[in-house]
Order: C-alpha cells, then sequence, then structure tokens
C-alpha cells in the first residue's frame, strides 16, 4: 500500500446468505481526502464502512487500514485499531440512557487521563464547533435528526481521530441541515487534514464534497474524480447519475448526464 | 431418512454452536469481572434499576402468596388439629421453595425481559457498534454491570418476598383464622435452621440471579437487529430463564436437600 492510501480494500468478497454483496472488489482512500461512496440502495455501501471499521469481516480479501491488515486482527486489537478512527452512524448511535454531554464525553472518559474539569471544557467546544451550544444536558430523544447527526459528530471528533467514517450523514435532513453537515464535514477535513469516508445519496453535496468519487455496481467499485465520473462513458454510472439528477436544473449541461 | 437425519445433524451442529457462544459470552463477562477498569458506578446504577423495578411486584407478590399460604396450611392443619404449627408450614415452604423460586420467575418476567429488551434495542440502533467504535468493549461496559446487578439483586429481592410473606402469612392466620401470634412466630423460628435453610435459599437465589442474568443479557446481545429481533429477545428470555430456573430449582434441591 502506498504511503498516500490511508485505507485499501483489496479482492473483497462477502455474502449475505445467497445474496452476493461484493465481486472481488478493489479500492483506495487516500489520506487527507474526502471519498463519498455511491450506489443504489442495497450496493453495500454501509457494509463496506463496516468493513474498515472492523465491525464486519469479508469472507476473502484483505482490508489494510493506516498501514495495519485488520481482517485477522483480534476483537482487543481492533478496539486499538478504532482509536484512529471515529464513526458517524446514520441513526447517530448516541447512548439513550445518556445526555448528550456524557455521550461526547465518554470517549475523553475512557481514553483519555483529562481531569474532569478539562473534559467539561473540551465537549463544550466541540458542541459549539457542530452548532449545539447549550444542549449538553438534553437526552438524545430530545434533539432533532438534524441535531442528533451533529451531536453524534461531535463525539466522532472528540479524540481526534485520523480517519472519520460517515454513514448516509446526509439522508433524511431538510436542505439547511444538509448545508449545515456538508459544511462542517469539508471544515474538519480542510483543517484537521482528516481522511473521510462518506455514504451517500445526495449526489449535489457529494460532487461539492468529494475529491473521489466510488460508485458501488455489481459487487465492484468504480473509482474517480467527480470530474471524471460525471463524464464517464460506463453506462452503469450513466445510468446512476441520470436516474440522480433527472429534472434538476443545472445538470442538463454537464457532459455525459444530459438527459 | 437421509433428509431426517441430514436435519437432525444440522439441528445438533447448531446447539452445539450456539452453547459455544453462550460459554464465551459468560467467559467474557467473568473476564470482566476480574480485569479492569470496574465499572462500579454503572453496577450501582443498575443494580438500582433491577431492585426498582422488581420492589412493588415482589413485595405485593409475596404478601399474596404468604396469605394464600396460610389460608390453605390453616385449613389442612386444622383437620389434623395442628394448627399451631402454621408458622412452621408456611416458613419452610417460603424459605426452601418458593421464595427463590417465585422472586425469581417475577424478577425475569420483570427487569429480565427489560433488561434483554434494552440490550437488543441497542443493538437494533447500533449502540453497541457505537460503543466498540469508541473503543469500548460493550460486553464491559453494558453487560457486565447488568448480569452482575442481577445475580446482587436476587438474594435481596428474595429476602424482601418471604418477608412480606411472612407477614401475609401472620394476617391472614393469626389476625384473621385465629391462631395464637406467639405461636405462629416460636414455630416459625423453631423451623428454620440457618445452615440448611437460609443458606439454601441464598444458594438458590444467587444461581438463579446468575441465570438470569446470563440468559437475559445474552439473548438482548444476539438480538437480530430488527424490531422482530427484541420481541423475539424478550420473550425468548422470559421462556427460557423461566424453565431454566425450574429445572435448577430440582437439581438444587436434589443435590443440596435444601
Amino acid at each position: 500500500m502506498s504511503e498516500a492510501d490511508r485505507i485499501q480494500l483489496e479482492g473483497i468478497h462477502l455474502a449475505f446468505g445467497s445474496r452476493q454483496v461484493y465481486r472481488n472488489l478493489d479500492c483506495r482512500f487516500p489520506r487527507g481526502e474526502i471519498s463519498v461512496l455511491m450506489g443504489g440502495s442495497g450496493a453495500g455501501k454501509s457494509t463496506l464502512l463496516r468493513l474498515m471499521a472492523g465491525l464486519l469481516r469479508p469472507d476473502r480479501g484483505r482490508v489494510v487500514v493506516a498501514g495495519e491488515e485488520i481482517t485477522s486482527l483480534s476483537e482487543r486489537d481492533l478496539f486499538r485499531m478504532r482509536e484512529r478512527i471515529g464513526m458517524l452512524f446514520q441513526g447517530g448511535a448516541l447512548l439513550d440512557a445518556m445526555t448528550v454531554f456524557e455521550n461526547v464525553a465518554l470517549p475523553l472518559r475512557e481514553h483519555s487521563r483529562l481531569s474532569e474539569t478539562d473534559i467539561r471544557a473540551e465537549v463544550e467546544r466541540r458542541l459549539v464547533a457542530v452548532g449545539l451550544p447549550d444542549t449538553g444536558g438534553l437526552m438524545p430523544r430530545e434533539l432533532s435528526g438534524g441535531m442528533l447527526r451533529r451531536a453524534a459528530l461531535a463525539r466522532a471528533i472528540v479524540t481526534d481521530p485520523e480517519i472519520l467514517i460517515c454513514d448516509e450523514p446526509f439522508s433524511g435532513l431538510d436542505p439547511l441541515n444538509v448545508r449545515r453537515i456538508e459544511a462542517l464535514l469539508i471544515e474538519l477535513n480542510r483543517r484537521l487534514g482528516l481522511t473521510m469516508i462518506v455514504t451517500s445519496h445526495h449526489l449535489p453535496s457529494s460532487l461539492r464534497m468529494a475529491s473521489q468519487l466510488v460508485f458501488l455496481i455489481d459487487g465492484g467499485a468504480v473509482v474517480g474524480t467527480p470530474r471524471e465520473l460525471l463524464a464517464s462513458e460506463d453506462p452503469r454510472v450513466r445510468e446512476f447519475l441520470e436516474a440522480e439528477t433527472a429534472g434538476m436544473p443545472g445538470f442538463e449541461a454537464v457532459p455525459g448526464v444530459a438527459s | 431418512m437421509i433428509s431426517a437425519l441430514r436435519t437432525l445433524g444440522y439441528r445438533t451442529v447448531m446447539l452445539l454452536e450456539h452453547l459455544g457462544h453462550m460459554a464465551a459470552f459468560v467467559g467474557e463477562i467473568g473476564l470482566n469481572l476480574v480485569r479492569p477498569p470496574f465499572r462500579f458506578g454503572r453496577l450501582v446504577m443498575e443494580t438500582f434499576d433491577v431492585g426498582v423495578l422488581s420492589l412493588a411486584i415482589v413485595c405485593l407478590s409475596g404478601a399474596t402468596v404468604g396469605a394464600v399460604l396460610g389460608l390453605q396450611g390453616y385449613n389442612t392443619l386444622t383437620r389434623f388439629g395442628a394448627e399451631g404449627s402454621l408458622g412452621a408450614v408456611v416458613g419452610l415452604t417460603l424459605v426452601r421453595e418458593l421464595g427463590p423460586v417465585f422472586t425469581a420467575l417475577l424478577v425475569t418476567g420483570r427487569a429480565g425481559s427489560a433488561m434483554a429488551a434494552e440490550i437488543a434495542s441497542m443493538v437494533t440502533t447500533e449502540q453497541l457498534d457505537g460503543l466498540r467504535m469508541m473503543s469500548i468493549d460493550p460486553i464491559d461496559f453494558v453487560v457486565t454491570p447488568k448480569a452482575l446487578a442481577m445475580v446482587l439483586v436476587m438474594p435481596m429481592l428474595n429476602a424482601l418476598f418471604i418477608l412480606f410473606a411472612f407477614f401475609g402469612g401472620y394476617v391472614i392466620g393469626v389476625q384473621l383464622l385465629g391462631v395464637d401470634g406467639g405461636t405462629y412466630v416460636t414455630s416459625l423460628e423453631n423451623a428454620i435452621t440457618f445452615e440448611d435453610d437460609v443458606a439454601g435459599t441464598l444458594l438458590k437465589s444467587v444461581v438463579f440471579g446468575l441465570l438470569v442474568g446470563i440468559i437475559a443479557t445474552y439473548r438482548g446481545y444476539t438480538a437480530e437487529p430488527t424490531s422482530a429481533g427484541v420481541s423475539a429477545a424478550t420473550t425468548g428470555t422470559v421462556v427460557t430463564a423461566s424453565v431454566t430456573i425450574l429445572i435448577f430449582d430440582y437439581v438444587i434441591t436434589a443435590l443440596w436437600g435444601v
């Protein structure tokens, strides 16, 4: 693996029962860049994130994260490896028995030697950064969808991971919240140099954010820059893009996506 | 014929695999009990939750069961003119059998099912995966304090059940049916010995607590991440734990004579 790649997937095969999800999938995710995974429902976007996070093992193939092959690691070693990764789950995955503050403070309380005062200050700083000041005392169920996603983002980045994995950060959100979370992710990437892997159905924000787009199609991956993929002659990519952009003003002019 | 054999083989393999997973799960809980960090705060919280959830139902059922025992015991004993032994009959039945078994069944229905449902819904909403991604072992953080709380709470609730049942029996036998109060208490005191009866009831309730704790957390932890999975984990806990409690009650009684 080249030093420029933060995560590399090689020859991945995975099946759930009789449903083959990946057939010999190869893909690299460059360091410090935002890669967006796209594909239809059931194409295996979230599953690919779970493979990278070590929450799932492939039937065959190698998953290399920051130079370390993780498919054969024990659960203990996976815990060590995951200290490099922050993950934003689609539903937030905040612990619903704890307040927002306790949720964001949890990774610090578990893995740092910070004093309670420092933890308090750090959590407050992160909550302000995601635009949620004064919400620490609320329970997750009291938050709206967008707020929940942002609180979960605060928790995912509170330990300053090198890699941030986001599962559908925009799904079910209104355009204002989509722009807000998109801006947060771009800012994190620019300011901290975080390597980001994001799954999304949302084509406009994907095109704005991504330096690399990964289309999951027929169990494999088609990889390229947004410009390359928009100009792609691959009928499967074109079909997806045309379906996504149908009737969307401004996209008629994009070469290869004219409908 | 071949297909029947194949099904039998498949079922046996699945059962063994299931038991293997469960053994590994219990081993993981055991390891977490001796390996830091020790989560006293979470243990206290879980103990409080399990205890408070079951308190009302255990006290109420205790008093009712005691009252029924008082009534049935009196009706039977009075035929032999032995109603003076009512305290002994109520006491021995409760301490040796009904106390630990009833308490365990009630706690299974109330707190055990809630425990399984809570963990299963954490699986469904990816909260356990969220913990894993924060490099926190869910068995250490969620499961172990809950299972241990069950072991700690069961003997306490058992004692409470027995106390309320004594009281229920007293109210019916002494206040309503006219057995002498002093005789009731003295016969109860004389009949119960510490090394056989009290130690026995403690042993039973600790074992039952362990069983309910393990079954409830295991069913929750291994639930399918769907709403049907949550409901299967909940009902599965009640059914499996209830049957296991009754089987172990017989085994302990047969082996230790309590």
